[in-house]
């Protein structure tokens, strides 16, 4: 058996990762060699942890080269754990610390306005991940992972997902297609997380499959957190089936179109107006909207062109869908804001709560504003409408709703 | 060697002497009132100097004979020049090669491209460097590696030093990019224009002997002059002081990183909401990426209110000049230029007017601009809990930047920090900071990523922004966000050893910094 593994990553351009070169030796003891850029300040504690994940992996004979530039401690476990595992066969994790701040769950309605997605193998994105206020925070294991790399992401993932904040944002995961994809369930359903988002769906079974895999693992572990799917419709027959797969399971919350791998496979190439995937993505709010979930629409890959960022997400709205990607952080705020209500809209939402509350009060069963009758359904909508617009802290500006003064 | 010390005014103990001169320690801000004149250079007589008005040597060698370097010399330079200077290294291998030794270099900042000294830090021919120092400069004074004490001060204090005797210079080395026979010289036109020459006016006013060097000599008079050649002994025309575009970069660019967008946004929106911002403020940003895109959104926000800034004072960018041509600024008023777009501003828009340091950041003087400034955007490297600012060591005990105007611009009367929670893993918020370059009651805001600290002692901006919004949490809650992040870091240790003395506005000794324990 092959006595050395290298984990990790190192080079002038690296922040906050580090490089393991592992060699295995039949005696002379665990000896270290660090290069660190913060060798006076971690020195010692880099050292510490890593003797320790040796031992705990029954390692008492070995030569580690660690070239650490910043690597936080779950970073650095997650890179030995990696090479260790190149080496020798073992169950055993290495698990930091689960932080307190990561426990909370999601509800399947929430808001999915925006989702940021992080590459599974790229810490020094993943730590500030939480800042840009995005709704949900993907840590993919997919396609932005390099497929030599996709064992150490999941180390990775599952590290990252115990110890880093993400401030409340949905901790969502992006596994990979078939086997591959169950066994990544098995390295990150355990840590609380919130949605799996499914690639490239075009059957209702995978969903299923999924989410066999899921309660199979939470009863194993004896995990009681909800956890949320969405499927990726990516491709023809992904749209022509995309309301049984929209139905599949009761975990399904939200279904989003991928549209590079859908135009590809048309064949046609992605526009910005986007006339060649109009009928999937009108097809796709239909369907998800009939099964009563959140359409989410493909990311914009232009990160730099935030104008037409906000006229897409503009158009996206006016198409029902309740979301977008992002594959970068400014890109949340403009979808964020996109997808927010309007100041009209805003306003009536007010008026027609406050006609329905008054009416409600008086006893009327028929409620009016101005010659229009208002049933449930439209003061639910204008209820969500007001709830939305004050997560977004729209409404400082506007008269207190008085119905509501508690919320103030 | 046992140098008495004493515990200064901020609790940190400070030799009574350095390089064999009796100093003062810091006694607080404001406390030192010194007595007794400002010095001047030796009086001249004009009938030494040639008739015609030529001054023109020719060549460096021959200038610095005449000026009579000898062992022990003060040698100045400034730093215009930048990464790009030739000129000042040349200095030191004029002298090496005529066998001179220990020299003090006065620099008014050094470069890497001032790295190559190190050698004559090594062999005797330099004895101590007293300005600032970046990288293996900084590195070989961190290992006790140089022979005197270095001594580090601000763009102003270096103008205090210079004024009141602390520091006399010998000769001043003084490159220009433009300079007539007189030795009238200024910082635009010919091949290496660098924009101004703010820098460089104390020590031609100052200096026992004054050598200006230029790649282009105009006919007389070298107009209009930041240098004037009565303060001129010798003028040298060489074939190039320095390389083009490493004087000033092509163009200077707001940062990329979300992270930092981020901490420019949050600093915008905070002086929005504080009311600092309003209509005829006055500001300062620096030229790094996070400084300019705050200048970006602070443009954006004057704009949109329909505001107009009175003045900023440079260091210039585009993003300045960008303000200056739109309207949303009356002047720059500039000591130094970063790229392309301010040198050709300051030569062409009458708005955008050199200022000295001098006139500018001294606090000898009879007023001091920085005071007059209302935002004022600074870095660190560290700040601890009583909002104290480090900016010339980093956490690990390693020299490695200079003091700038840091010092100078503490006195403006919004003194902001937008930093990094964390660098890498290094928590940028400390119990006590490592070396200390600034009391804490001048430092008013830090801003970061995940969240802004105001100075309790700023009740006022407390006030201001309470129902903001704003994620406003305590410095103590903040750093202990890092530390649960990065982990707790280790102190860095250090011997007994001196290396370098850390001066304050007034001169006085506020911080020393101790050789690296390997």
């Amino acid at each position: 058996m092959n006595n050395k593994s290298i984990s990790g990553n190192a080079g002038p351009k690296i922040r906050s990762d580090c490089e393991m070169i592992l060699q295995l030796r039949s005696e002379s003891g665990i000896v270290i060699d660090l290069k660190s850029k913060v060798q006076v300040l971690y020195g010692a504690s880099i050292r510490k942890l890593c003797t320790d994940i040796l031992v705990f992996f029954g390692i008492r004979d070995a030569l580690l080269t660690v070239n650490d530039s910043g690597a936080l401690d779950w970073v650095i476990g997650a890179r030995l754990e990696s090479a260790v595992k190149q080496l020798i066969n073992t169950d055993l994790e290495f698990l930091p610390p689960f932080r307190e701040e990561n426990k909370y769950q999601t509800t399947s309605g929430r808001f999915r306005f925006s989702r940021l997605y992080i590459p599974g193998n790229a810490p020094a994105m993943m730590i500030n991940a939480g800042l840009h206020s995005a709704d949900g925070i993907i840590l993919d294991l997919e396609d932005s992972v390099a497929p030599e790399m996709k064992d150490e992401a999941r180390i990775l993932v599952r590290n990252a997902l115990r110890q880093v904040n993400f401030y409340g944002a949905e901790r969502m995961v992006r596994i990979n297609q078939g086997e591959r994809g169950l066994k990544d369930l098995e390295f990150v359903i355990p840590q609380n997380v919130n949605l799996v988002i499914i690639p490239k769906c075009e059957d209702p079974g995978q969903v299923r499959l999924v989410d066999a895999k899921i309660s199979e693992i939470k009863e194993r572990s004896g995990f009681t957190n909800q956890v949320h799917l969405m499927p990726v419709i990516e491709s023809a027959l992904g749209v022509e089936r995309s309301f049984e797969i929209a139905k599949s399971s009761e975990s399904v919350a939200a279904m989003a179109i991928g549209l590079e791998d859908y135009t590809a496979d048309l064949g046609v190439s992605r526009t910005i107006e986007g006339k060649e995937s109009l009928y999937a993505r009108t097809r796709l709010v239909v369907t998800a909207k009939a099964a009563g979930i959140q359409p989410i629409d493909s990311v914009f890959s232009d990160v730099a062109d935030m104008e037409a960022l906000r006229q897409n997400v503009l158009s996206s709205k006016a198409l029902g869908f309740e979301g977008m990607g992002c594959i970068h952080p400014r890109q949340v705020s403009v979808i964020r804001m996109g997808f927010a209500p309007g100041n009209d809209e805003i306003e009536k939402s007010v008026k027609i709560v406050a006609a329905y509350e008054e009416a409600a009060r008086n006893g009327l069963g028929v409620v009016a504003l101005g010659s229009k009758m208002i049933d449930a359904p439209v003061v639910a909508r204008a209820q969500k409408t007001i709830d939305l617009a004050a997560r977004l802290g729209l409404l400082s500006d506007k008269p207190v709703n008085e119905s509501n003064p508690e919320e103030k | 060697m046992a140098i008495p010390t004493v515990i200064n005014a901020a609790g940190r103990s400070v030799p009574l002497e350095i390089n064999s001169k009796p100093v003062v320690p810091f006694m607080g801000v404001g406390k030192y009132r010194p007595a007794g004149r400002k010095c001047g250079p030796p009086i001249p007589v004009c009938s030494d100097f040639p008739v015609d008005g030529n001054k023109v040597v020719p060549s460096l060698k021959e200038a610095l004979v005449r000026c009579g370097l000898h062992d022990g010399m003060t040698i100045s330079t400034h730093h215009h020049l930048r990464d790009g200077d030739l000129i000042s290294n040349q200095v030191f291998d004029l002298a090496s090669g005529m066998g001179v030794r220990d020299l003090i270099w006065f620099p008014s900042a050094s470069f890497p491209c001032n790295d190559p000294l190190i050698k004559y830090l090594e062999d005797g021919t330099i004895n101590r460097i007293e300005g600032s120092m970046n990288g293996p400069l900084g590195r070989f004074v961190s290992e006790g590696r140089m022979k005197g004490t270095a001594v580090l001060r601000s763009h102003g204090g270096r103008v205090q030093a210079i004024q009141d005797g602390d520091v006399r210079i010998d000769i001043a080395v003084l490159v220009a990019p433009s300079a007539d026979m007189f030795g009238n010289a200024k910082g635009t036109g010919g091949r290496s224009a660098c924009g101004v020459l703010g820098y460089a006016k104390a020590d031609s006013m100052y200096a026992d002997k004054v050598i200006v060097v230029t790649d282009n000599l105009v006919d007389f008079p070298c107009f209009p002059m930041e240098i004037e050649g009565n303060y001129v002994d010798y003028v040298v025309v060489v074939d190039k002081i320095g390389i083009p575009e490493k004087i000033v970069s092509g163009t200077t660019l707001i940062t990329k990183s979300p992270d930092r967008l981020l901490i420019a946004e949050l600093t915008a929106s905070f002086l929005e909401k504080s009311g600092i911002l309003k209509d005829g403020i006055t500001m300062q940003a620096g030229a790094g990426g996070t400084s300019l895109a705050i200048a970006v959104f602070v443009h954006e926000m004057l704009r949109q209110k329909g505001w107009k800034s009175k003045f900023g004072f440079g260091g210039s960018t585009k993003y300045m000049v960008e303000m200056l041509e739109q309207g949303q600024m009356g002047y720059i008023l500039d000591a130094q230029v970063f790229d392309l777009d301010s040198v050709s501003s300051v030569e062409n828009n009458p708005n955008h007017i050199p200022y000295s340091v001098f006139n500018a950041y001294n606090y000898h003087s009879k007023g001091n601009l920085t005071s007059m400034m209302d935002i004022m955007i600074l870095g660190a490297t560290e700040v601890d809990l009583n909002f104290n600012g480090n900016v010339v060591t980093h956490s690990d005990g390693y020299l490695l930047h200079g003091i700038g105007g840091w010092q100078n611009c503490l006195h403006a009367r919004n003194v902001i920090l937008p930093l990094p929670l964390f660098r890498d893993r290094i928590p940028v918020i400390v119990d006590k900071v490592t070396t200390l370059c600034g009391p804490g009651e001048l430092i008013d805001v830090i801003v970061t990523e995940r969240g802004i600290a105001i100075n309790p002692l700023r009740t006022d901006l407390v006030e201001s922004v309470r129902d903001s919004g704003l994620p406003l949490r305590s410095i103590e809650d903040l750093k202990e966000e890092a530390e649960s992040i990065c982990g707790k870091p280790e102190k860095a240790r250090f011997e007994e050893d001196i290396v370098a003395a850390i001066k304050w506005v007034d001169g006085t000794v506020i911080d020393v910094v101790r050789k690296i324990k390997i």
